[in-house]
């Protein structure tokens, strides 16, 4: 370690204080670490001095900000240098240069190095050695470092010498520090059963220093147990009232004449933490939940008190003392200090039941604070006072600082700004929303760029909030858009179509106002797009005022076509055709410029836009069907504010406390409170009363021309379909503590994307027994906490039948897909969507295809931005008959966790089936020749789920396969034919029969034919699986010897290998019959 | 709970960094950088906290230099505020009058001192006394370290050339002890 001089050291670090500029510093590192390593590779020659040095050397390099990316073994191997217990005196001298070994350890490893494993038998000799020297060495480096493997084998022996009397108090605190961290990292691991007596004691500490660390200690266990240490308050209290009182405090404790603030800080905090545990535990609900819900609590009387009246008292008495006496001093330390406590007092004034005077002087002494000058002491108000107005009615009381507050948002320090943002924010209700909302917007055109997004977000929520009425809340969005239209996110406008969608009295104020919008010479592309989109709708209703002709409208809008990107040009053109309706009569010249535009937009490179344009040039040329399509958009339903929910999503990110979300939170459900406000006309109305009305399907069960209409607006109603099913994600429990965390490096090994059938060897060629194929191809494993939405089987049980859809959806993603399928061809896009904010990274799609299946995926990218969607087309050829299924395994990562799920995809044996009709003359002919096993395959199968023959026949039609009427002359049989396509077989006609009991349904016989054996006997156990859970059988080897395997099959109750011969055949009874 | 800490100069080198929570180097470096971002242009006049990520960093500047502590959230800022200027009270009483130079030379011995001061993350001892005590403790075992690693290796020098010089007979007993 050396204290005292260590002359190459001092040498070196000279060396690179005497480099002239970054590129000598560098050379002289690369040198020296080309010296360290040459000297470590003979290590036998190093004396400890020298590999003392070396390893300090190392760790200035490191601190540099240079890649040390060798001699972590060294340094380990430090700790465990060989010790003499025999000899003191030597013992004392390798004592250095463990330390050495363990303080460098401790910063250049992170707990998660392997190397650390080395050491851990070490480290425990030196704990529960009698060394002080090497417990204290070894309880520092496990403090700072340890990890789960330490918390195994250590947490016993750190517990022993918290407690041991014999120990000094130099060891005793940093045993309570070291179990801190090891409880912390691994609550289940560290046993702390019957911890509470020995904290009791703990607490009656003479040693302050032990008293600091375990009151540390005391506030993790009493969050995650309060109960158990409920005997532990009355100690903590007395403690407070001790130091408070200056009653028995070494002078060494007390910092600027304050008994040690540190010390009463952390007691406050201890305090708090008991009511705050017992309400979490009592409802079971996160501390961050509970304190948003503190004032609820309070008002349901819920809130836990201090029960013992001695332990009230006294707390009371203190906290009093505390709140009274501190005064403003002149010494800057001193005042930091007092006031350290003082607000950590406030702190837990506000969440302790107490007396209403003692919460009143806490308003004022805010009160007082938000007004000074000193910047940490307003800084501090703010933030205060926004956390008391979460807990406790002081609404009013704080509106009277207003004034004050709204000065605080124009700061030159953010970080006030910040704090007097949310403080404005969180105090916003119908009675102050105006002036709020005003002084936000006129702050936001001088406001610096990393806080307009806030900002703008803000004044749209409070707008919508607590909107005085509608027009006003229009106003607002305008505004917003117009003066800091780049962090208006798309949410805020479409917010603004709803509400005015919705509100037949708005729509011509809203539009009147986009067209004095439309009149500034440049405006944001936003406000084009909001502006085209209401006019386009309301324009009508403008008609008679100056200005306002459609053509007049039209021209105004258009000059504005050449600024905006492509993703505004299709909106552009929905207006035109709007405009272009609305004209009655119609004007012949109008009508010739928009289909100039039209026509010119045919050929666009724009899908969506060349879309558009032709679509819109045939209706509006077919004059009448326009009116229909192109009349106003239907109210849109009724749903959560997309704003309100946006921020409860970036809650997740922000801290605890964070003002925003506890009010987000609390308002959530009056989120559209706005209701018996009257607009400006007069007229009541109401967004709450707002019916559902339901937004006609994309996929268009209302028909094709409601289609067409809603395609038109597709890009805002999809967006807001989107985002109404955003779901807030749930905050894993350590995310916090984790959030500086590395982020877990778990992916996928480094497989091909792009997957060729043989990728996977144990599938290829080896006949696999339907079981383990089963346990292969299967069920979507969830190995982590991102909870799928809606049923996984489900859906996929759904694209089985149907052609698009969704694949699997969770709190982050949806993935959607499109299939097209062609013979043995098969088409699927797949679409993932990133439903949060942020974008989610890692992400890896990989298919695992059967063998049968050649599967192509075009490149995923790694990266999906906020809120965007990707495709990614997936080529599928089909092989062989098979029954096997592809699977995606999918994967990516959210914040720190990595989230696998494996999805099988719907590219099953029904999709390369194509549907056959057969006549009697083309049916019997094949029926006959295909005589029996293996080409013909016929079982009894029983147990089926019961359905009437028409169920069965619609199963079938949804299966691609035709149901011919009329072949079979019996009215209880049924049957089917079909194609099916496959890159090695021909175009395969199959045929099947089916044959039911009408006196039991559960009962068929199903015979299967076609010209392919492996065909007919995957056809068959299809068909089994579809018609009920039949236990199916196993896949016969292959090339499959079929009439072998039939016999076999112990899952099939009844399995009759067919004879060719035999009258027994209907199929041939039938034949003869004809 | 402190994240980390962070000694920095107004150049934004690093003079010593401390991490309680596991990150990578990569990271370090990361944070090392936007933290000196964020707190060398503040002035004098701002606040002593500002937002970092999802935490917060307490700061306070004492001539050339920065020290930066991360700390969560919820966290007591002026508490931790002062806990920085404890810190420099210790280091300039065990340098007598620090200056950025000695903790850059004595860089094994600030973290020794911050050891004894924080450990996991939490105050271990507030008292200045306590620690330089600890701090004198380690000096001397220090000190007895090297004198008998210096004997030792004398001993050893003298021992290969002892068939042509006799041995000082002052070393001999220390040798044997």
């Amino acid at each position: 370690m050396a204290l005292s001089g260590m002359r190459g050291l001092s040498v070196f670090i000279s060396d690179i204080r005497n480099c002239q500029n970054k590129e000598q510093e560098r050379l002289r590192v690369d040198k020296e670490l080309g010296n360290v390593r040459t000297r470590f590779k003979n290590e036998k020659g190093l004396t400890p001095y020298e590999k003392k040095k070396y390893v300090w050397k190392m760790l200035y390099i490191y601190m540099l900000g240079y890649d040390v990316d060798f001699g972590h073994m060294e340094a380990v191997s430090l700790i465990s240098a060989p010790k003499y217990p025999e000899k003191q005196v030597a013992l004392q001298s390798i004592g250095t240069t463990n330390m050495v070994g363990y303080i460098v350890t401790s910063s250049l490893l992170n707990e998660n190095h392997d190397f650390l494993r080395l050491a851990i038998n070490t480290v425990r000799n030196d704990i529960i050695g009698r060394n002080e020297t090497f417990q204290c060495l070894a309880l520092t480096m496990v403090g700072n470092i340890g990890g789960r493997e330490f918390a195994e084998s250590l947490a016993p022996d750190v517990q022993k010498l918290l407690i041991s009397s014999s120990c000094r108090p130099l060891v005793r605190k940093k045993a309570a520090l070291c179990l801190l961290r090891l409880f912390r990292k691994n609550p289940d691991v560290v046993n702390v059963d019957g911890w509470s007596d020995r904290m009791a004691q703990l607490l009656d500490e003479r040693d302050l220093g032990v008293l600091t660390s375990s009151m540390s200690l005391l506030v993790a266990l009493v969050s995650n147990n309060h109960e158990a240490y409920w005997s532990c308050l009355p100690k903590c209290v007395k403690t407070l009232e001790r130091l408070a009182r200056n009653q028995d405090i070494p002078q060494e404790y007390t910092y600027y004449g304050i008994p040690s603030p540190w010390l009463q800080v952390s007691v406050c905090v201890c305090v708090c933490n008991f009511l705050l545990s017992v309400i979490s535990h009592t409802f079971r609900k996160r501390k961050n939940e509970i304190l948003r819900e503190v004032k609820t609590m309070r008002a349901l009387q819920y809130f836990p008190t201090v029960e013992d009246p001695n332990t009230r008292r006294s707390l009371f008495e203190v906290l009093q003392r505390i709140l009274m006496g501190t005064d403003v001093v002149k010494n800057v330390n001193k005042n930091n200090a007092s006031h350290a406590v003082l607000f950590e007092a406030l702190a837990l004034v506000m969440h302790l039941d107490a007396e209403n005077e003692m919460m009143s002087q806490c308003v004022a002494l805010l009160g007082k604070f938000i007004a000074v000058r000193e910047p940490n002491i307003r800084y501090l108000g703010l933030e205060n006072m926004t956390r008391m107005l979460m807990v406790t009615d002081v609404h009013d009381i704080i509106k009277r600082h207003q004034a004050q507050i709204i000065t605080s948002l124009k700061d030159p320090d953010i970080s006030i700004r910040r704090r007097a943002l949310d403080l404005l924010y969180g105090m916003c209700d119908v009675s102050n929303a105006k002036d709020i909302v005003e002084e936000l917007l006129q702050y936001l055109s001088t406001a610096d760029f990393a806080m307009r997004e806030e900002l703008s977000l803000k004044a749209a929520i409070l707008a919508e909030k607590f909107a005085p009425d509608l027009s006003w809340y229009v106003d607002v969005i305008l505004q917003l858009i117009d003066k800091a239209g780049d962090f208006v996110s798309d949410d805020i406008w479409f917010r603004v179509v709803q509400f005015v969608t919705n509100n037949e009295d708005l729509q011509p104020y809203a539009a009147a106002k986009a067209r004095e919008y439309l009149d500034k010479p440049a405006i944001h592309e936003t406000m084009v797009k909001v502006s085209a989109y209401l006019l386009g709708e309301y324009s009508h209703l403008l008609a008679r005022r100056p200005g306002c002709s459609p053509k007049e409208i039209f021209s105004a809008i258009h000059e504005k076509l050449p600024t905006v990107s492509t993703t505004t040009i299709p909106i552009l053109l929905s207006t035109y055709a709007k405009i272009l309706m609305h004209t009655q009569p119609p004007d012949p010249e109008l009508q010739k410029h928009v289909w100039a535009i039209f026509s010119k937009y045919e050929s666009c490179i724009d899908v969506e836009i060349q879309q558009r344009a032709i679509e819109y040039f045939a209706l509006s040329s077919k004059g009448a069907a326009l009116m229909d399509i192109l009349a106003e958009m239907p109210k849109f339903p009724e749903r959560q504010s997309a704003l309100i929910k946006k921020a409860e999503v970036a809650e997740v990110d922000t801290a605890e406390q964070s003002a925003i979300k506890l009010r987000a939170q609390q308002h959530m459900t009056n989120a559209l409170v706005v209701t018996d406000q009257h607009s400006s006309n007069g007229t009541p109305q109401s967004v709450g009363q707002l019916s559902l009305v339901k937004i006609p399907s994309i996929s268009g069960d209302v028909g094709s021309s409601c289609q067409e209409h809603t395609s038109a607006d597709q890009e805002l109603s999809q967006a807001n379909g989107t985002l109404a099913t955003v779901d807030p994600q749930p905050p894993s429990a350590d995310l916090l503590g984790d959030l500086l965390g590395p982020l877990a490096i778990e992916g996928l090994p480094g497989a091909a994307v792009l997957s060729e059938p043989n990728a996977v060897s144990g599938l290829e060629g080896v006949p696999i027994p339907a079981d383990d194929a089963a346990a292969i191809v299967p069920v979507e494993k969830d190995t982590n906490s991102v909870q799928p939405i809606g049923n996984i089987n489900e859906r996929f049980y759904a694209l089985c039948l149907k052609d698009s859809g969704v694949l699997y959806e969770d709190p982050n993603i949806q993935i959607g897909i499109k299939a097209e399928w062609r013979a043995q061809h098969g088409r699927l896009v797949l679409f993932l969507g990133n439903k949060n904010t942020f974008p989610l990274l890692s992400v890896q799609a990989l298919i695992l295809p059967p063998v049968h299946l050649k599967i192509e995926l075009s490149l995923v990218p790694e990266t999906i931005p906020p809120r965007a969607q990707v495709q990614c087309p997936l080529e599928v050829m089909n092989l062989h008959p098979s029954r096997d299924v592809a699977v995606l395994d999918f994967s990516y990562k959210c914040g720190t966790s990595m989230a696998n799920v494996k999805l099988r995809l719907p590219a099953v044996l029904n999709k390369f089936l194509q549907p056959i009709t057969v006549s009697a003359e083309e049916f019997f002919p094949q029926w006959r020749s295909l005589s029996g096993p293996p080409l013909k395959l016929q079982e009894v199968v029983r147990g089926v789920r019961p359905l009437s023959l028409i169920d069965m026949a619609n199963i079938f039609t949804s299966f691609q396969l035709t149901v011919c009427q009329g072949l079979d002359p019996n009215p209880n049989n049924l049957i089917a034919s079909t194609t099916f396509y496959s890159e090695t077989i021909r175009p395969m006609l199959c045929l099947i029969r089916i044959e039911t009991d009408p006196t039991d349904r559960t009962q068929l016989r199903i015979t299967v034919a076609s010209g392919d054996p492996t065909l007919t006997f995957e056809l068959m156990e299809f068909i089994k699986e579809q018609l009920a859970g039949i236990p199916t059988a196993p896949r016969p080897p292959a090339p499959p010897a079929a009439p072998g395997a039939q016999p076999t099959n112990p899952a099939a109750p009844v399995a009759q290998p067919t004879n060719p011969a035999a009258l027994t055949d209907p199929g041939d009874l039938l034949a003869g019959l004809l | 709970m402190i994240r980390f800490i962070l000694l920095q100069n107004r150049q934004g080198k690093t003079r010593l960094a401390k991490y309680y929570v596991p990150l990578e180097d990569s990271e370090k470096h990361k944070v090392e950088y936007e933290v000196h971002r964020l707190v060398v242009n503040r002035d004098s006049k701002f606040t002593n906290f500002v937002e970092f990520r999802t935490h917060k960093v307490i700061y306070r500047r004492y001539a050339g230099l920065f020290f930066s502590l991360c700390v969560d959230i919820t966290d007591n800022e002026l508490a931790y505020l002062e806990c920085i200027h404890l810190f420099v009270e210790i280091l300039d009483h065990f340098f007598s009058n620090v200056c950025e130079l000695d903790l850059v030379f004595n860089f094994h011995k600030v973290y020794l001192i911050l050891d004894e001061f924080i450990l996991a993350g939490e105050l271990q001892e507030t008292s200045k006394r306590a620690i330089i005590e600890r701090m004198g403790e380690l000096e001397k075992l220090e000190l007895k370290s090297q004198a008998i690693l210096s004997v030792k290796l004398t001993c050893k020098n003298l021992d290969s050339r002892s068939q042509f010089r006799l041995p000082s007979p002052s070393l001999s007993p220390l040798v044997a002890a």
